[in-house]
C-alpha cells in the first residue's frame, strides 16, 4: 500500500523542481553504493575470485582441491562445523526454554524486560572479553575451581575438565549464542495464538497435546532456522577462541587468521580457498534461515 | 498454572545462574591483586582482595592510548555509518522504493560473511598494494579501520534507521520544507534527522558496543586498540585482563541501557 502511493505520488506533482530533485536524489544515493561496491563487494568478491587463480593470473580449481588433500585443513573444517553445530543446538535448545519460561510462563513482566535487555547485551559480548570472564570461572585457577576446593574439598582440576577444549569452547560460545536463541525466538513464541490452545482443549487435546500437534509443528520452522542462525554465528567467530586457546585449537578462522598474518600454509591460492568455504557454509545457513524464518511466518503472524 | 510458572521460575534461575556466575567471577579474579604495602579491601575464601588491578590498569598508558584509539574509531564509525545510512534510507523511502530490496540485501551481507573474511579481503586489496592510500601511514590504516567498523555496524545502524523512517510520514515533511524553499540537505539535516534521533541513536550506540571490544579487524590490519591491548595483556598479566573485561561488559552494558531509554522517548516525542 505504502510503495503504490510512494510510486504513483511523483509524477503527478513532477515539475521543474520535481525533476532537478531526482538527479540530486540519484546522486545522493552514490554515496552509500560506492562504500558497499568498495569496502565490502569489491574486497569479498576479490577473495572468491582468486580462490579459483594459478598464482600467475591462470583459471584453476587446484586451490579447491587442495583443502581435500590437506588432512589437516579437512580436520580443521570439521571441528569447526562440530563446534557450531553442537554450540548452535545447545544454544538453540537452552534459548528455547529460556523464551518460552519469559513469553508463556506466567512470569512478572520486569523478569521478561530484565532478560530481553541482558541478551541483548550477552550476544554482542563476544571476542576477547568473553574469553577472560571464562577463564576467571572455568580455568584452573577460577572461581569454580576454588569454591569446590575450599567449600566442598573437591579438586577441579583433577575432575578432567579442560577449558581449552572442544567441551569448554563450546560451554564459552553458549554464552553469546542462548541469548541470541532468546532474541530471535520469543517473537516466533509470541506468535501463537490463544485461540489454538483453546480449539485443542474444545477438541479434548490435553497440553502435551497442544504441543504435539499445533505449537511444536507451527514452531519447528522458527527452531530450525534459529539454529542454522546461531551456526553462522558460531562458525565465523575468530576473537573468543582465539584469546581462549591460542592456536591450540584450530578451528577454521584461526587456521585463516595465521594465513592472513603471515601465509602460513606456504600456499596464498589455498587461503583463498578456505574463505571460499567459509562464505559458502555461511552463506547456505544464512539462508536456510531466512527461506524458514519466511516460511514461518505464514503461521506466526 | 502454578506448577508452570513454578517450571518458569528454575529455567529463569537456572539461565541466572550461568550468566551471572561469570561476570563475579571475573569480578572476584581480578579483585586478586594486591597492591604491595597496601592493606587489603576485603577477604573472600580466606584471601584477601582488592580493587588494585582496576586502578592499575586504568592507569597504564598503554591502555590510555589505545582505548583511547577504539573511542575515536567508534565516534568516527557512527559518524560515517549515520551519513552514509541516513540520506540512503531517506531517500529509498521517498524515491527509490525499488532499491529497497537490493540495499537491504547488501546491508545484510555483513552478517552473513565472517568478519574475518572481510577483513581478509582488505588485507589483500588495500594493505598488500602498492596504488592503495590506506597503508600510508598508520593514520590512513585507521582510516580503513573505521570503514570495516562501518561495514560490520551497517546491518544494525541501517536496520535501525529504516525502521526509524518507517514511524514518521517522510514525504509529508518533504514537502512541508519545500514549500517552505528549504534545500533538499537542510531538509534531511534540519528535519528527516531529529525526527529519526532516537532510531539513529540506536544504531550509534549499537555501533559504539561493537566498535569498543572488536579485536578480528584490528589484529589483522595491525592497529593497536583495546580489543588487541586486552589480547595482548592476557598472554603476560595475570588479573589487569579480567579487570578490563568486566569493564568492556559494562560498557556494552551502558550502551544497551541507553538504547532501552532513547527507544522509550521515542514513545513520548510525537505527543510534544
Amino acid at each position: 500500500m505504502a510503495t503504490t502511493v510512494l510510486t504513483t505520488a511523483p509524477p503527478a506533482k513532477a515539475g521543474a523542481a520535481g525533476r532537478g530533485l531526482i538527479s540530486w536524489a540519484a546522486l545522493g544515493m552514490a554515496p552509500f553504493a560506492l562504500f558497499a561496491v568498495l569496502f565490502l563487494i569489491v574486497p569479498t568478491g576479490l577473495l572468491l575470485i582468486r580462490a579459483f587463480e594459478t598464482p600467475d593470473g591462470g583459471i584453476t580449481l587446484d586451490n579447491i582441491a587442495e583443502i581435500f588433500r590437506q588432512e589437516s585443513i579437512l580436520r580443521s573444517f570439521w571441528l569447526s562445523i562440530e563446534i557450531s553445530t553442537v554450540s548452535a543446538i545447545g544454544g538453540a535448545f537452552f534459548g528455547f526454554f529460556i523464551a518460552y519460561a519469559i513469553t508463556l510462563g506466567g512470569l512478572p513482566p520486569w523478569v521478561r524486560s530484565a532478560i530481553m535487555t541482558f541478551a541483548g547485551v550477552a550476544s554482542n559480548f563476544a571476542g576477547v572479553p568473553l574469553a577472560f570472564a571464562f577463564i576467571s570461572t572455568l580455568g584452573r585457577v577460577g572461581l569454580v575451581a576454588f569454591i569446590l576446593r575450599d567449600w566442598f574439598g573437591v579438586n577441579f582440576n583433577a575432575t578432567g575438565f579442560n577449558l581449552y577444549s572442544f567441551l569448554g569452547l563450546t560451554i564459552v560460545y553458549l554464552y553469546f549464542q542462548i541469548p541470541l536463541m532468546v532474541l530471535v525466538f520469543v517473537p516466533a513464541l509470541e506468535g501463537l495464538k490463544r485461540e489454538w490452545r483453546e480449539a485443542t482443549a474444545v477438541l479434548g487435546g490435553t497440553n502435551a497435546d497442544y504441543w504435539r500437534y499445533v505449537a511444536i509443528p507451527v514452531l519447528w520452522p522458527s527452531i530450525l532456522g534459529s539454529t542454522l542462525l546461531l551456526f553462522a554465528n558460531a562458525f565465523g567467530a575468530v576473537a573468543t577462541a582465539y584469546a581462549l586457546t591460542g592456536s591450540s585449537l584450530t578451528i577454521v578462522p584461526i587456521q585463516l587468521f595465521a594465513q592472513i598474518r603471515g601465509d602460513v600454509l606456504n600456499n596464498p591460492g589455498l587461503g583463498y580457498a578456505i574463505a571460499l568455504g567459509m562464505v559458502i557454509i555461511t552463506s547456505v545457513t544464512s539462508g536456510g534461515y531466512i527461506l524458514l524464518r519466511s516460511w514461518s511466518e505464514r503461521w506466526v503472524r | 498454572m502454578k506448577t508452570k510458572s513454578l517450571f518458569a521460575w528454575v529455567i529463569v534461575t537456572l539461565a541466572a545462574l550461568y550468566f551471572v556466575v561469570p561476570l563475579l567471577a571475573t569480578l572476584e579474579y581480578a579483585m586478586r591483586q594486591l597492591a604491595t604495602g597496601e592493606t587489603p579491601g576485603w577477604f573472600f575464601l580466606g584471601k584477601a582482595h582488592s580493587f588494585d588491578a582496576f586502578v592499575s590498569s586504568i592507569v597504564s598508558p598503554r591502555f590510555q592510548v589505545d582505548f583511547l584509539r577504539s573511542m575515536v574509531l567508534a565516534v568516527a564509525a557512527i559518524v560515517l555509518g549515520v551519513l552514509l545510512v541516513v540520506p540512503t534510507a531517506y531517500l529509498i523511502r521517498l524515491k527509490f522504493p525499488g532499491w529497497r530490496s537490493p540495499v537491504e540485501f547488501i546491508t545484510l551481507l555483513p552478517l552473513v560473511i565472517p568478519a574475518i573474511i572481510i577483513v581478509f579481503g582488505y588485507s589483500r586489496m588495500y594493505l598488500a598494494t602498492p596504488w592503495s592510500p590506506f597503508n600510508k601511514s598508520p593514520f590512513a590504516t585507521d582510516v580503513l579501520l573505521t570503514f570495516g567498523y562501518v561495514t560490520l555496524a551497517l546491518p544494525y545502524m541501517y536496520r535501525s534507521v529504516d525502521t526509524g523512517m518507517r514511524s514518521i510520514d517522510v514525504k509529508t515533511l518533504t514537502e512541508a520544507g519545500q514549500s517552505l524553499g528549504a534545500s533538499g540537505s537542510r531538509i534531511l539535516f534540519n528535519i528527516i534527522l531529529p525526527n529519526v534521533r532516537s532510531a539513529v541513536l540506536s544504531g550509534a550506540f549499537l555501533t559504539f558496543a561493537i566498535v569498543i571490544g572488536e579485536f578480528t579487524f584490528a589484529s589483522l590490519l595491525a592497529r593497536p586498540v583495546f580489543g588487541t591491548y586486552l589480547q595482548e595483556i592476557g598472554a603476560n598479566q595475570p588479573y589487569e585482563p579480567s579487570a578490563l573485561a568486566l569493564i568492556a561488559f559494562f560498557i556494552t552494558w551502558a550502551c544497551m541501557g541507553l538504547i532501552q531509554i532513547v527507544g522509550r522517548s521515542r514513545g513520548a516525542a510525537p505527543a510534544r
